[in-house]
């Protein structure tokens, strides 16, 4: 079985102040520290876990610069067999429909019968990559798996719908499932298995070699342009509570008393 | 004339309050646009009686009834959706953002050949452009996107609750067209069926007072003190996903948007960041208190009170100050 993986380089934002840099439209990107993309963590593992299960072959891909080929040398060492590096200055500021264009020409021309990608990005939160490329590669999909087995041509598919109720679908191979989080336990990764997969080649395919021209790429990759990015309005906001620690619990325990939480 | 299509999503008991939401946030992204009209498209089946209950705040409802949409299947909406658009050549299509969207809106943005814009929170459409805010970065900074309305037409899914529903429009009262439904309409995805939660231990949908834990409580081990406060505040715990993803609680007590909604009086937020499937789970207006180290964490935003500091720290204190208090 032919498995492709799609995963993203992102920065974690949690308990960091973000700022946004002069341009207005981009974070400040200094003093971030980058990971992979949570629910991308999830998709390694259900293909690296069915190709065990079932033999064939995984291929991690990213559209992202340079730098961002340290996710996929960390799907290497997660036991993904091979990489794709989608990178060329042309690709900056691809959208969301940008990217899925850029993988399905990536991913079209190999043999697949299984596309993985992760629900949502934590950076841009389109949760639109998975679905576009499904329809531009013209193959069924599912959105929101936490269960996937594969038996038989099929691919079978427990997926979250509203209200805490979850259905299961089946779909023809080949098809594109976006997982969610908590579909498996990612396994470990360690130094040394990242220094393990160091020396493997990683094929970069640029925009030439997708049969773009470079100087139109922007028109077709960036449709959906960013006007700005700013801090949203508070609202109200919390009364914070300050003094000692001891201070602080106390005003809690004060307000729930009022509140009836006691 | 230009047309913007509503996609309304059913409830058990008729139309889902997002459809009224859409139907709102039409009719104002309508007014930039001149003359025009605005169209729902509702699936399933038996639903004739749900589709003349939006008919007063819509000028043309396409009804889409067949045993095929008994269950919402995504594929299935797509597939349909896509003729549907390919007819009507809509300006603006309108979905809601919610599991279900999110499962057929991409996809059907990419075989009709339009712009998608996710989750937004805000919309308005000025000189040709569609212009959006949607959340990014974990909730800590606001983006706002435009994108060209051009012949193609333009998709967006708007955030469940973030666009106030309105009363219906004076004039309107749609035009209610019985849509065909093609045999067979996604070979390629079947539905196998439905699976309810399992029922937990502790029902948290009645509790009165909830202690939810986040990630911050960064190991399995850690989850006695949250057990203690909660002892000591006579409150039943509750989480948020990565609690659940790593099998520390069951899934009856994950909080969210494809958790469980709940209604306490009081909700005491530890170590939750306070993303919006997180909080899409908390209903009824309680009080809500927040303690977390980082003081931009969005939960602060939607909390009354709240606490910037260590969990580790806190949370002993708390627990020890109202046993004493409680003697
Ligand atoms: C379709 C979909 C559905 C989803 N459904 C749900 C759902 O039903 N329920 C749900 O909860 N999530 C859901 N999510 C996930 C959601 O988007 C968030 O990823 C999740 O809620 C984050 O959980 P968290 O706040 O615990 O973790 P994080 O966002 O990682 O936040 C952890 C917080 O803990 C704080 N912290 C860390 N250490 C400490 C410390 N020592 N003391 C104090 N504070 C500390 C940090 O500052 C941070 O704010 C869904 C996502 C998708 C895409
Ligand atoms: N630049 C990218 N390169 C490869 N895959 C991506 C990229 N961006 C998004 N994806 C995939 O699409 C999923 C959803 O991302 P998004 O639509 O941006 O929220 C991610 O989890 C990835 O699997």
């Amino acid at each position: 079985m032919e498995i492709i993986v799609c995963v993203k380089r992102v920065p974690d934002v949690a308990e960091v102040e973000v700022e946004v840099d002069r341009s207005g439209r981009a974070l400040e990107r200094q003093d971030l520290a980058y990971g992979i993309n949570e629910w991308d963590n999830f998709a390694i593992e259900a293909a690296v876990s069915l190709v065990e299960a079932h033999g064939g072959r995984s291929t991690a891909v990213t559209v992202g610069g340079p730098e961002d080929e340290e996710v996929l040398r960390r799907a290497l060492a997660m036991g993904v067999n091979e990489a794709l590096h989608l990178c060329d200055p042309a690709f900056a500021g691809a959208d969301a429909h940008g990217v899925a264009l850029l993988l399905q020409r990536a991913i079209a021309a190999r043999p697949f019968d299984l596309v993985l990608t992760g629900a949502i990005s934590s950076d841009q939160r389109n949760g639109q990559v998975g679905g576009m490329l499904a329809a531009l590669l013209g193959i069924p999909q599912v959105a929101l798996a936490t269960e996937l087995k594969v038996e038989n041509g099929r691919a079978v598919v427990r997926h979250e719908v509203e209200g805490g109720l979850e259905r299961v679908v089946e779909l023809d191979l080949p098809a594109l499932v976006s997982v969610q989080t908590g579909i498996n336990e990612p396994r470990y990764v360690s130094v040394r298995g990242i220094r393990k997969v160091a020396d493997q080649a990683i094929p970069v395919l640029d925009a030439a070699s997708l049969g773009l021209d470079a100087a139109q790429a922007q028109a077709l990759l960036a449709q959906v342009r960013i006007e700005e990015l700013f801090l949203p309005q508070r609202g109200k906001g919390a009364e914070m509570l300050e003094g000692s620690d001891e201070e602080k619990v106390l005003k809690l325990i004060e307000r729930l008393r009022e509140r009836g939480g006691l | 004339m230009r047309k913007i299509l509503v996609v309304a999503e059913m409830g058990r008991a008729g139309p889902d309050d997002s459809a009224f939401e859409l139907a709102a946030a039409a009719r104002a992204a309508g007014k930039a646009l001149g003359e025009h009209r605005v169209a729902a498209a509702v699936f399933g089946r038996g639903v004739a009686e749900a589709a003349r209950g939006l008919a007063p705040w819509f000028d043309d409802v396409f009804v889409f009834d067949d045993p095929q949409l008994e269950i919402p299947d995504g594929e299935a909406w797509r597939a349909l959706l896509a003729l549907l658009i390919a007819r009507e050549r809509p300006l603006l299509t309108l979905i809601a953002h919610s599991n279900h969207g999110m499962d057929y809106a991409p996809a059907l943005a990419g075989q009709a050949g339009t712009p998608l814009v996710c989750d937004c929170v805000a919309l308005e459409v000025r000189d040709g452009r569609l212009f959006a805010v949607r959340s990014v970065y974990g909730g800590k900074l606001n983006a706002r996107v435009s994108v060209a309305l051009g012949d193609a037409g333009c998709m967006a899914t708007l955030r469940p609750g973030a666009f106030p529903a309105a009363p219906a429009p004076q004039g309107a009262g749609a035009a209610i067209h019985a849509e065909a439904v093609p045999a067979a309409l996604t070979p390629r995805r079947r539905c196998l069926g439905t699976v309810a939660p399992e029922p937990g231990a502790v029902d948290i949908t009645q509790s009165a007072v909830l202690v939810a834990v986040g990630r911050g409580i960064e190991e399995e081990e850690n989850l006695g003190i949250i057990h203690s406060l909660a002892e000591a505040l006579r409150a039943d715990v509750a989480c948020s996903r990565p609690v659940v993803d790593k099998k520390w609680l069951p899934r009856s007590r994950q909080v969210g948007t494809s958790g469980v909604t709940v209604k306490p009086k009081v909700y005491l937020a530890i170590g939750i960041s306070g993303s919006f499937q997180h909080m899409g789970g908390v209903k009824g207006g309680p009080f809500i208190a927040a303690i977390n180290k980082d003081p931009a964490a969005p939960i602060f935003s939607v909390a009354d009170v709240g606490i910037v500091g260590d969990l580790f720290e806190l949370v002993p204190l708390l627990e020890e100050k109202v046993r004493e208090l409680k003697g």
